[in-house]
């Protein structure tokens, strides 16, 4: 099985006597209620899926990985996973401190040590992680949106976070792993999306299948923007067609409950890390991994990987240029692998998509196969 | 970056510790003693405070009964 990203597995749930004395404890904290985002990275701080984090950045762990896309330690990791102050009182703490991290209910679910309270520079973190400063990138409305003021430190999960949605998909990193040893798959190939599967996703699919022993599709249902497909009717798409498309047996349809961040390049980087410690040997990187609209180049989430080692990264992510259906080929195929024209290619855009959505029209079957089209379309209604 | 030969500086090691190296990444993929010596030293950096080193050896494994608790929910999700 594949290592965890820097060796170890991190676990930062309590039981048992711990977890009674913290929640105890909790009680008499300071608070500081976490945003959607937050929560999604505490969640995967304590089971693991963001090893070797073991709580949200100090200072110098933030200033290396946006600098140099490595940890303080000299690990790769290229995107912060950082909490803000919420209120005045919050940055008042200092290292030895603990305070009680609780979602919007007020429910204690961790209490974290606080190791160090420091301000960032929201400007440099946009152009250096997100390489824009412009104000209609959602990832620089989101660092608009909160304090500059950082807290770091460990954390200890005391209570999960409530979800009422896709409960029967939630794995977490050791549970995915136990899966695959179980199944006996070595080589495991991670689908990250964030949009309803097309048929150039399932031709992407396929094909890492093709040279791997399972497929781990992971729909991202954490914070999407609004104007992306909410991530039950992504669900539904994929449901559909793993009953009719897929082989059972070789498939795993489980959710990954990261926030977006849209940070392109970086964010394939850390997409790709997650995932190894989910027990994945394989990522896909397609085109414009993580992008939005015109920010980043097609294929710089392919070229961001060379800035590495491979055995820095560890998981082999698989490059996929653009894919598509081609009418003269009469099969799907991707840019490297069809010699014909644009005219002969049936691709959409997003935007085209939600269109015709919109207007009651039905993207082509060579695009999107029906059952999903009636789908997408039943959801924009 | 790991490719900027500015970016590197020399260690040094015993010889006889060098060559056992040596031998030990044949067949192993690592092309360099230089290769295996930077990514067990990453690895070992990586680690928690000394205090800690216990607690983290102990948490690498999963328990018989984790995995068994793991494989019962995996079942009652129709994943196995």
């Amino acid at each position: 099985m594949i290592h965890p990203h820097g060796g170890r597995l991190v676990n930062r749930m309590v039981s048992g006597e711990e977890r009674e004395g913290l929640a105890g404890q909790a009680g008499e904290l300071p608070t500081l209620a976490l945003n959607q985002r937050e929560l999604a990275d505490l969640e995967m701080i304590a089971t693991g899926a963001m090893s070797p984090l073991e709580g949200f950045m100090g200072e110098a762990d933030y200033r290396s990985v946006i600098d140099s896309m490595r940890l303080a330690n000299d690990l790769v990791w290229a995107i912060p996973v950082v909490l803000s102050a919420k209120t005045d009182e919050h940055k008042k703490l200092k290292g030895g401190d603990r305070v009680a991290l609780v979602d919007e209910a007020g429910r204690a679910l961790a209490v974290m040590e606080v190791a160090d309270c420091y301000e960032a520079d929201h400007d440099y973190e946009a152009q250096m992680v997100l390489r824009t400063n412009d104000d209609a990138h959602p990832g620089v409305q989101y660092l608009q949106s909160i304090s500059p003021i950082y807290l770091g430190g460990t954390v200890h999960m005391i209570r999960r976070p409530e979800h009422r949605d896709f409960t029967r998909y939630r794995l977490e990193p050791k549970e995915t792993r136990v899966l695959f040893a179980t199944k006996g798959w070595n080589r495991v190939v991670a689908f990250q999306t964030r949009n309803p599967i097309h048929r150039a996703h399932e031709y992407l699919q396929k094909c890492a299948l093709e040279v791997c022993d399972g497929l781990l599709i992971h729909p991202l249902v954490g914070e999407t923007k609004s104007d992306d497909i909410p991530a039950d009717v992504r669900m539904r798409c994929y449901e559909e067609l793993l009953e009719r498309y897929y082989p059972r047996d070789r498939v795993v349809l489980s959710v990954f409950p990261a926030a977006m961040r849209y940070a392109g390049p970086r964010e394939a980087v850390f997409h790709a890390l997650v995932r190894k410690n989910y027990g994945c040997t394989h990522f896909i990187v397609g085109r414009d991994h993580a992008g939005v609209g015109n920010y980043y180049g097609t294929y710089d989430a392919h070229a961001i990987f060379g800035e590495f080692d491979p055995r820095e990264i560890d998981i082999t992510p698989l490059f996929f240029d653009h894919a598509f259906f081609c009418r003269t080929c009469g099969n799907m195929a991707s840019t490297k692998t069809c010699p014909h024209g644009k005219e002969d290619h049936v691709f959409l855009s997003g935007t085209k998509v939600r269109e015709m959505l919109a207007a009651g029209e039905l993207p082509p079957p060579e695009f999107t196969r029906p059952e999903v089209a009636s789908l997408l379309a039943e959801s924009a209604r | 970056m790991p490719h900027d030969p500015s970016q590197m500086v020399t260690l040094k090691i015993p010889r006889p510790l060098y060559e056992r190296l040596g031998q030990l990444i044949e067949g192993t993929g690592f092309r360099s003693v230089t290769e295996f010596a930077t990514y067990v030293l990453r690895d070992l950096a990586s680690q928690p405070v000394s205090e800690r080193r216990a607690e983290a050896a102990a948490s690498d494994r999963m328990t018989e009964a984790e995995v068994e608790g793991a494989r019962e929910r995996l079942r009652e999700l129709g994943y196995l």
